[in-house]
């Protein structure tokens, strides 16, 4: 459905659409995006995890005791899909070692610790003009500059920005912020839209498209206005803010790029291939101080929010441990848990010791007030509420009933891993059954099950490949076994002849049977030359010819270029 | 009478004519079914089964010889997946057949004195080594089917089970708690 | 035409072989666990209805007349026999993970009774030609449609909520008695 009048202010009225389902769940966010942004400043140690990011961790590059300034990089990407990771601040490393991290887990991983040495202290840094700089030398700087996405899902960037594969015609900035609670991209493009949008400019000229288009959700008219008048001050050209209707999860990546171009991206299909590709305004913050300023990924805007005396946004940087956050924020005796993420798509944190990662862009301080416990589960008794928000048109009764059944094949059949876990089924269901864990289990199970089936395939691969090889050998020892036969046979031959000689003709002289043997050998070799001769000399095939003829030209043209007054060899 | 034996002879002399024709037109070679058993079993070639091998079990499996529960590595996963291909009922392990923690071998390079026996043990070649020069298990190609232990003269192999890490972590079925109607 | 249409409407819905006439449970309860291997039962039973009623109707009629009345049963279980024979070895080559999947049951479609049935019914009736070919094929879509519904009631059935007395073939049963009386709403619909 589409929604006319909502303009940009001056320009053609633009069409938004509608994507199917939805919900409305309380904000919650005035209690956070009062106050600007607070820079929190040097924590007591720094616990920099290197699995900041999809793809493969980052390898540690510094060792235990070394000084690093601030900005040099501590773990360097390993493989096509990674990232950098950088010391926050400068200090010394005192540990390399397995510590506690924020995964759902509470599972311990890689983590270089830092104690800072209060002097921050940057590591040598220098920008570079986007302009004049070549398209693989701007990734490439991204990648060593650890940007990655910083809208949760935290995919390398420089990935994302190889315009070669599709056309990329629209860029869409993702600063919506569907979900209760988080206000960082609000205080964000409130107070920073100029870097924001120039940044902006770099990522659309990485990927060559022609418009961007900004999406905000119309519950934040501040960072509305903000970035409009940012667009106008730097005269942005084709670039449009648009402020799309508040309803969850309107900030999910197809959902934002059907309400603002209406292209629907199918089940299975990569928004590029539509031409669309889509960006959080925090990466393209991020992005712009990398290349323009030279300055890695060292710090997001985190939103600290619920059960805390002083709700805000800090600007933190990586690796504070979480506790020291709190405090500044104020934590409240009653504070049972902490909640990253935020209340529909967030995991509980295990350990409040963890450090910040790249993907932390929320804590909530739970109480039992503020989050009460969730009511016990009824069964599901097929009122498809769940089905009438999805967003991604599926059929989350369906899919609970075949992931409770362990069904996995059914439940792929059903587009299970189109799901994007957002929570609005579990929000409307009104037995209180917990949609997303089950979805979440039947992914883990089916990824687990294709990796063990791989597994299979290999160890069955060697196995065979070790059958053919121990025949091969047993081939190899009797073919040997037969040529030493023959030899022997042929000596033994040799000796009866000598010694028939010798026996018929006593007085024969060494010098005949000499001669004799002499002959034998001569015979022998000549045996042995005729059965290593090279096969098949003969009857070559006109492509062997061909082959031939061209390996000669070119031994010729290399003798020659060798030496360039010899005389042709014959051959 | 005779018209009878006639008539009831002459439909099965034709009904054999045309039987005959079909077998030989559909006649099938080999058993594919094999290779789909195959497919499902975990290729630990361990040999528990009492089959020196996954490929002979299953061809033991498609002939009707070997029971279905008699694959440990492949758990009770395994043995569904079986039932399921061939239409027959799950049945469970049998008396101390249950399937073991997954686990890696780990030889202890103080005590191996480089005599290969290990090596020509192992099914899927996992083991590096040469005579008198020192033997290590590849972790990553290891299926821990423990054909290694036994050959080893110094007794320096040992099964490490494998710990879970952050890597093959996963979310466990959800258990929560239902509503109680008093 | 239309008595041809009647026959058609009649064997499938109104007189249907396995809820109605109860005839071939045993493939019907053995196959229907899923929903593949239940399509492939039902089309070998179509092959082999549709050819064993036409050719019963050709032996009974010319071969055995009214002398040899007392061979009819004797020589259709032969007949059917062999086309089973026949249709066995067919699905072996073309499709052998349902030949697997199928196991004893597809030999066993020489003992249902709904391939007996349908060629003595045919006798009983007096159809000639055509109406005995229409009368199996049509009996044959009958079976195959129940089976199809009651493999996917089933399949869905292993994911529910059953009481643990009633799992398994307990509640089959309870499932195949209310299809039975579901379909016998169309009773009426044709005389």
């Amino acid at each position: 459905m589409a929604i006319p009048g909502l303009s940009n202010g001056g320009g053609e009225v633009r069409t938004l659409h509608q994507f199917h389902g939805g919900v409305h769940p309380l904000i919650n966010k005035t209690q956070s995006n009062g106050t600007p942004i607070m820079v929190v400043k040097l924590p007591s140690k720094l616990v920099i995890a290197m699995n900041q990011h999809a793809g493969n961790s980052a390898k540690p590059c510094v060792e235990v005791g070394q000084r690093v300034l601030k900005g040099q990089a501590i773990g360097l990407p390993e493989g096509r899909v990674s990232s950098a990771v950088h010391a926050s601040t400068s200090g010394t490393v005192t540990a390399i070692d397995h510590q506690v991290v924020a995964h759902p887990s509470g599972l311990p991983d890689i983590c270089v610790t830092i104690v800072p040495d209060g002097l921050d202290e940057w590591a040598e840094r220098d920008g570079v003009d986007y302009q004049t700089t070549s398209h693989s030398e701007l990734r490439h700087i991204l990648r060593k500059a650890g940007v990655v996405g910083l809208g949760g899902a935290v995919y390398p960037s420089d990935m994302k920005l190889d315009a070669h594969k599709h056309k990329i015609k629209t860029l869409v900035l993702n600063g919506a912020e569907c979900e209760p609670y988080i206000t960082c991209d609000d205080l964000l493009m409130r107070e920073r839209a100029l870097e924001i949008l120039r940044g902006a400019e770099i990522l659309r000229e990485l990927l060559q498209a022609e418009e961007v288009l900004i999406g905000i959700e119309d519950n934040k008219p501040e960072a509305i206005a903000a970035m409009r008048a940012a667009v106008a001050a730097e005269q942005h050209v084709a670039m449009e803010v648009i402020a799309v209707p508040t309803v969850y999860p309107g900030g999910g990546a197809k959902q934002l790029i059907r309400v603002l171009t209406g292209i629907e991206v199918a089940a299975g299909v990569r928004s590029t291939e539509l031409g669309v590709q889509c960006f959080n305004v925090a990466t393209a913050y991020c992005a712009y101080r990398a290349i323009a300023h030279g300055e890695p990924l060292l710090s997001r805007i985190v939103t600290v929010t619920g059960n805390v005396e002083r709700p805000q946004n800090f600007e933190v940087l990586i690796g504070t441990p979480v506790n020291e956050l709190m405090a500044l924020a104020g934590n409240k005796s009653d504070t049972k848990g902490l909640i990253m993420g935020g209340p529909m798509m967030g995991v509980d944190l295990p350990d409040e010791t963890v450090g910040v990662t790249k993907a932390m862009n929320c804590v909530i301080a739970s109480s039992p007030a503020l989050f009460p416990p969730p009511a016990p589960a009824l069964p599901c008794i097929r009122c498809t509420r769940c089905a009438d928000v999805c967003p991604a048109e599926l059929q989350p009764q369906d899919l609970f009933w075949f992931a409770k059944a362990k069904n996995f094949g059914k439940a792929q059949e059903f587009h299970l891993f189109d799901c994007i876990e957002c929570g609005a089924c579990a929000y409307v269901c009104p037995s209180n059954i917990p949609l997303v864990q089950y979805y979440r289990f039947a992914k883990n199970e089916i990824w687990d099950r294709e990796n063990e089936t791989k597994a299979a395939e290999l160890a069955r691969e060697r196995h065979e490949y070790r059958q053919f090889r121990i025949e091969r050998e047993k081939q190899e020892k009797a073919d040997r076994l037969a040529q030493k036969e023959k030899a022997a046979m042929a000596a033994k031959q040799v000796a009866a002849e000598v010694s028939a000689m010798t026996a018929g003709n006593p007085e024969a002289s060494g010098d005949d049977t000499l001669q004799l043997r002499i002959d034998a050998a001569v015979e022998r070799a000549k045996q042995q030359a005729a059965e290593i001769k090279p096969a098949n000399t003969e009857q070559l095939t006109a492509a062997q010819q061909a082959d031939i003829a061209e390996i000669e030209a070119r031994r010729a043209k290399i003798r020659e270029l060798a030496h360039p007054d010899a005389k042709e060899r014959d051959e | 009478m005779i018209t009878a034996l006639l008539v009831m002879l002459g439909i099965a002399v034709l009904l054999g004519t045309v039987l005959g024709f079909s077998s030989i037109k559909f006649k099938v070679e080999g058993n594919p079914l094999v290779e789909k058993i195959d497919a499902v079993l975990p290729q630990t070639q361990c040999g528990q089964c009492g089959h020196p091998g996954c490929k002979p079990y299953a061809e033991a499996i498609a002939k009707g010889e070997a029971d279905i529960n008699q694959c440990p590595p492949g758990g009770e996963e395994g043995i569904q997946k079986l039932a399921d291909l061939l239409g027959v009922e799950f049945k469970p392990f049998g008396e101390g057949a249950a399937p073991k923690a997954k686990s890696v071998a780990l030889i202890d390079e103080n005590t191996c004195i480089g005599c290969t026996l290990c090596i020509q043990a192992c099914p899927v070649d996992a083991i590096v080594g040469a005579a008198k020069q020192m033997h290590t298990i590849i972790a990553k190609e290891c299926t821990g089917c423990e054909l290694c232990l036994a050959p080893c003269p110094v007794d320096c192999i040992i099964m490490m089970p494998i710990e879970g890490d952050i890597s093959t972590w996963k979310w466990q079925y959800p258990v929560y708690q239902m509503a109680v109607v008093k | 035409m239309t008595e041809y249409l009647l026959i058609i409407i009649s064997t499938v819905f109104v007189n249907n072989i396995v809820l109605v006439k109860v005839l071939g449970l045993c493939p019907f309860m053995g196959v229907s666990k899923k929903l593949e291997p239940a399509i492939g039962m039902g089309a070998a039973t179509t092959f082999v209805l549709t050819l064993g009623s036409g050719a019963s109707y050709l032996i009974q009629h010319y071969l055995l007349g009214p002398d040899l009345a007392y061979l009819t049963t004797l020589s259709f279980i032969v007949v059917i026999a062999g086309i089973v024979q026949f249709t066995e070895m067919a699905v072996k080559k073309t499709s052998p993970a349902l030949y697997q999947v199928l196991g004893i049951y597809l030999p066993l479609i020489t003992t249902n009774c709904a391939v007996l049935g349908i060629p003595l019914l045919n006798v009983q009736a007096k159809h000639d030609f055509v109406e005995s070919l229409l009368f199996g094929f049509g009996g044959a879509v009958g079976f195959t449609l129940a089976m199809v519904l009651f493999a996917g009631i089933r399949e869905r059935l292993e994911g529910a909520d059953v009481p643990g007395i009633f799992k398994g073939s307990a509640i089959a049963m309870v499932t195949a008695g209310l299809m039975s009386l579901s379909f016998m709403g169309f009773s009426g619909l044709v005389k």
